[in-house]
């Protein structure tokens, strides 16, 4: 048998933070609120404003929201990039990568049969 | 009171549901009858019902998958005795029934055939093959199998009470939409299928959780053996596709129950989007079953080759491809379906692609072959036989991945053959060949050999002569579903596959025998040392069958091919003086079991509208999961002493099975 | 990243690839599982999300969601869920130290703020069945509360189960099977959080814009 010498680096659990100090996870956490709070006013304020380029709201509510989701899973989720947390970012990144193949596949399939199918009110005039 | 339920939805008028649910109704009386007689209720109850072993749920999960291969079988014994008389003639089966047939046999072989048959053999075999005491959810694993076996048992009650749906194994809509199929027949399909679902992705679930988190000391991702590396990505890819399943027909659910309008003609519904979003599901369904088919001929094939498996890292590489390019080609399901030629031609391209990393796991397969002490054991002639088959089904499969080719061959009998073509082929001869190869280990004895070689031939030319016949009639332009033909042209072909369906009836009745022999001679098959086929992966290190806790110590693993390099080391050096130690174990729990009878109540009373069934079954399962989630004592301690007398019983076993092999 | 010394060759060692120390403990499996339920729930959503992208612009000359639409009670409905979460974020950390007062009192104020929650959500749809614009009206409405509601639905049953451990730990205290439970718990609240952000943004806010 081998004698093999190991430094244990255990994973942690999602949602698990290494040992820090009482005050300094609530700090995370007020902090995450923080910064969700300011995200989410502006996502609200730009859907509703005029002071901006029109055609620039829905890109910025979509990168605001994925701002907003990146705010919850670091302070909120404890997600980081560290070795003791690769499984967790290898799930997340598989499960986004189904996300995006899923609705962006559907939306780009369906507006192709759109685009080439007669409506349903039509065809089903072409029953009678 | 009971919703829209009455007697008239016993098929009191249609004497073959009628005739054939009544023998069904008396078998599983008598069986039940004789259980409780002979007292073997409280075993049953103790050691399979409530167990939450791997082992356990593995054989029950093994056990429903044939008992439904037999009914999806019957129903395609009928389909094919239809089109066999059915030439200018109504044949003896009413499109109505006919209609339910062809949908029952497709959902029954997928659903509650095939997947419970690998996802059977994985449960069994991975933690064994990772070197642990169990999965990483026990108790969660026994919910998974019997909300599994509640959407078998709902399907099947659908033959006696009411019907099943007419629309095919996919329930398209218009037509499984309220207007079109306003029977309970869908309703059945529907919730069948949600319930079971859930089992499905809890098995997924649990284990990927336990590939990439439970594994013993020393084995790397590298170490794994093959079948665990393609279980990782067969459960990954469940816990990737089955919730499009779930949302796809609740969807539907919502528009035949609330009046929705997601796949409606009227309101603006969209039914292509059905299509789109179940094929998303269901082209990743059809790897999430032949993965796992194809990590047992890698484990069968380097096992009777009396080599390493040729080119591992190749394998998991293409395995993992696999995995995911599986979820970029669904919309070849439906080329003919309205997309325009740019959309069509990039799935088609995919669809071809996905065809390589297969290629490379045959050659990685030839190549363990080649050069190796084959022995030809009903195992190893399962895998040939796939090897051969398979490849002519995954050729057919990318001849209808050209577009302007599928349009067509979209929905005629050479797509049927196609599929048939892989799904047997593949799924089914893998997992006849991993039934063979692990039964000893499940059960302490072997297969007999004889019975098992008749079965493979009468399976694998029956398959033939089933199937290839319907290529050729498809090419002569016939379209599947057909409850009658008036083309004379086909029907020599038909004659030829009914009798292939013939063949196959005479290889299941092979299996059963084959069966019944064993368990009659199971002394002298007996595996005695837990290493029938002097394997190479850790499930061998353990006794036929295994004790719970499966390895007193959990092994140190060095590297590939694990179990090898134990014997190896085993012969060479002596023998240490082992110091034993209690086992913790999971106990046993009746959750899945009571879990699965309120799901069973309350998909009835959703299927035939009795709310407040409805609302008593939820109550009952959540006050389960409660009565669960109290618990004060999860596991029972096995003691030391005990773990002491079980290993070296085996470990005496193996002692005379290396002397007698020689100081090699 | 740790090395492994080992004495003799062995291939499968590459450079200072550690070697695998055994199954992971309870807390980690655990965590982990539920982990990846998450994102199946999340491929689920995906499906119901994409479905109301298809279906925005059926509403079979019915209403669309600009004149639906109330961004006040969205705004309150957002608050509600966020400082839920940070609720329950303070209610972890309470587990963490045994503080069994500051569990309850901050798994009180997430209930009671998810509670809020679902009252303005369902006075919303009651409101919009009312008006003639329930789900049956178009395929567009279908999408909508089906996926708003989904959304609903999960909180719902995060409530129960948020009951369920305030019932538990006042019960057995902070056994380790149940801070486990507790861990899965606050994974669970705080990703209906996240899926809240994508509904509010693609459907009520860009929506309204249309």
């Amino acid at each position: 048998m081998s004698d093999v010498e190991l430094h244990h680096q255990a994973d942690l659990a999602p949602g698990d933070e290494e040992g820090v100090s009482v005050q300094l996870r609530v700090l995370g956490y007020l902090i995450g609120l923080g910064l969700a709070i300011v995200l989410t006013a502006t996502s609200f304020f730009i859907a509703g404003t005029d002071l901006v380029w029109q055609p620039s709201i829905p890109v910025a509510i979509i990168v605001l929201a994925i701002a907003q989701m990146g705010v919850h899973l670091v302070f909120f989720l404890h997600i980081t990039t560290g070795a003791d947390n690769t499984n967790n970012v290898m799930a997340l990144a598989f499960g986004l990568l189904i996300v995006f193949l899923v609705i962006g596949g559907s939306l780009w399939i369906m507006a192709n049969l759109n685009q080439h199918m007669l409506p349903m009110d039509q065809i089903m005039q072409m029953q009678r | 009171m009971l919703g829209k339920l009455t007697w008239s939805a016993v098929p009191f008028d249609q004497p073959i549901p009628l005739v054939a649910g009544a023998v069904v109704l008396l078998v599983i009386l008598a069986v039940l009858v004789w259980v409780v007689l002979a007292g073997h209720l409280p075993y049953l109850w103790r050691e399979w019902i409530t167990s939450v072993d791997h082992k356990r749920i593995g054989v029950m999960y093994t056990l429903l998958a044939c008992v439904m291969l037999l009914r999806g079988f019957s129903d395609a014994i009928m389909m094919r005795a239809q089109q066999a008389v059915a030439f200018q003639s109504n044949g003896f089966l009413p499109p109505e029934h006919y209609n339910q047939i062809f949908s029952a046999h497709g959902t029954i072989m997928i659903f509650f055939v095939a997947m419970p048959f690998v996802i059977g053999l994985m449960n069994l075999v991975v933690p064994l093959q990772l070197g642990v005491r169990d999965v990483a959810f026990p108790t969660l694993n026994s919910v998974g199998f019997w909300l599994t076996a509640t959407g078998a048992l709902l399907v099947n009650v659908s033959l006696v009470v009411g019907e099943f749906a007419r629309t095919g194994w996919l329930p398209y809509p218009p037509l499984s939409e309220l207007t079109y199929s306003p029977g309970v027949g869908v309703d059945y399909y529907v919730w069948s299928l949600e319930i079971s679902g859930v089992g499905t992705l809890v098995a997924g679930i649990n284990l990927v959780t336990t590939v990439l988190k439970i594994r013993t000391r020393g084995m790397n991702y590298m170490r794994m053996p093959m079948f665990c590396w393609t279980t990782l990505a067969s459960n990954l890819l469940i816990i990737a596709a089955f919730p499009i399943l779930t949302a796809t027909l609740a969807m539907l659910i919502l528009d035949r129950y609330l009046g929705f309008h997601f796949f409606t003609n009227d309101g603006g519904g969209n039914v292509m989007m059905f299509m789109n979003l179940i094929w998303a599901w269901g082209h990743p369904e059809v790897y999430i079953l032949v993965l796992p088919a194809f990590g047992i001929f890698s484990e069968v094939v380097s096992t009777f080759s009396g080599k390493p498996l040729f080119g591992y890292r190749s394998m998991v590489l293409a395995t993992m491809a696999i995995c995911i390019i599986s979820f970029t080609v669904w919309l070849h399901h439906f080329f003919t379906m309205g997309a325009g030629p740019d959309v069509n031609a990039i799935f088609g391209i995919a669809s071809m692609i996905i065809a390589v990393p297969t290629g490379v796991k045959i050659y990685n397969w030839l190549f363990t072959m080649f050069a190796g002490r084959i022995r030809f054991t009903t195992p190893m002639m399962w895998s040939i036989g796939f090897m051969v088959t398979f490849i002519i089904g995954g050729l057919t499969g990318v001849l209808v991945a050209v577009p302007p080719a599928d349009f067509l061959l979209h929905n005629s009998l050479f797509l049927v053959a196609h599929f048939h073509n892989v799904i047997i082929g593949g799924v089914l001869f893998g997992a006849f060949a991993g039934y063979t190869y692990w039964f000893p280990k499940a059960f302490g004895f072997r297969l007999h050999e004889g019975w098992g070689i008749a079965s493979f031939w009468f399976w694998l030319i029956g398959f033939y002569v089933a199937f290839f016949p319907l290529y050729a009639v498809g090419f002569l332009g016939m379209t599947r579903r057909m409850q009658h033909y008036d083309v004379a042209a086909w029907k020599p072909w038909l004659d030829l596959a009914s009798f292939g369906a013939g063949l196959i009836l005479a290889g299941i009745i092979c299996q059963i025998v084959q069966l019944v022999v064993s368990i009659r001679h199971r002394e002298e098959l007996r595996d005695v040392t837990g290493d029938p086929w002097d394997g190479r992966s850790l499930e061998w290190a353990t006794a036929s069958p295994p004790p719970v806790f499966n390895f007193a110590f959990m092994p140190h693993v060095t590297s590939e091919d694990a179990y090898w390099a134990i014997k190896r080391r085993a012969r060479e050096g002596g023998a240490k003086e082992l110091k034993y130690e209690p086992i913790e174990m999971p106990r046993n729990s009746p959750t899945g079991f009571v879990c699965a009878f309120f799901a069973s109540v309350m998909g009835f009373a959703l299927i035939w509208h009795i709310w407040w069934m409805v609302i008593a079954a939820l109550i009952g399962a959540y006050a389960t999961f409660v009565v669960f989630a109290w618990r004060d004592h999860d596991e029972y301690e096995i003691p030391a002493d005990e773990v002491a007398r079980l290993d070296r019983a085996n470990i005496a076993a193996r002692r005379e099975l290396v002397t007698a092999a020689g100081s090699v | 990243m740790s090395i492994a010394v080992a004495h003799g060759h062995d291939a499968d060692l590459i450079g200072l690839e550690a070697e695998h120390p055994g199954p992971a403990p309870k807390r980690i499996v655990t965590g982990y599982g539920f982990w990846i339920f998450l994102l199946s729930d999340m491929v689920m959503f995906s499906c119901f999300f994409a479905a109301y992208a298809v279906l925005l612009g059926q509403t079979a000359g019915g209403p669309t969601g600009a004149q639906l639409f109330n961004l006040r009670n969205v705004a309150v409905e957002t608050a509600c869920l966020l400082f839920s979460s940070f609720a329950c974020g303070m209610a972890s950390i309470a587990a963490e130290e045994r503080n069994y007062l500051w569990f309850q009192i901050a798994m009180a104020v997430t209930c009671l703020l998810g509670l809020a929650f679902l009252t303005i959500e369902f006075r919303e749809f009651a409101d919009l069945v009312a008006r003639g614009a329930g789900p049956s009206r178009s395929a567009f409405l279908s999408a909508f509360f089906t996926l708003v509601g989904c959304h609903g639905g999960h909180v719902s049953a995060g409530i129960l189960w948020l009951l369920t451990m305030m019932a538990q730990v006042s019960a057995k205290g902070f056994r380790a099977d149940i801070r486990r439970r507790f861990l899965c718990f606050a994974l669970f609240w705080h990703a209906l959080d996240i899926i809240w952000v994508a509904v509010f943004s693609v459907v009520y806010l860009l929506g309204s814009a249309a």
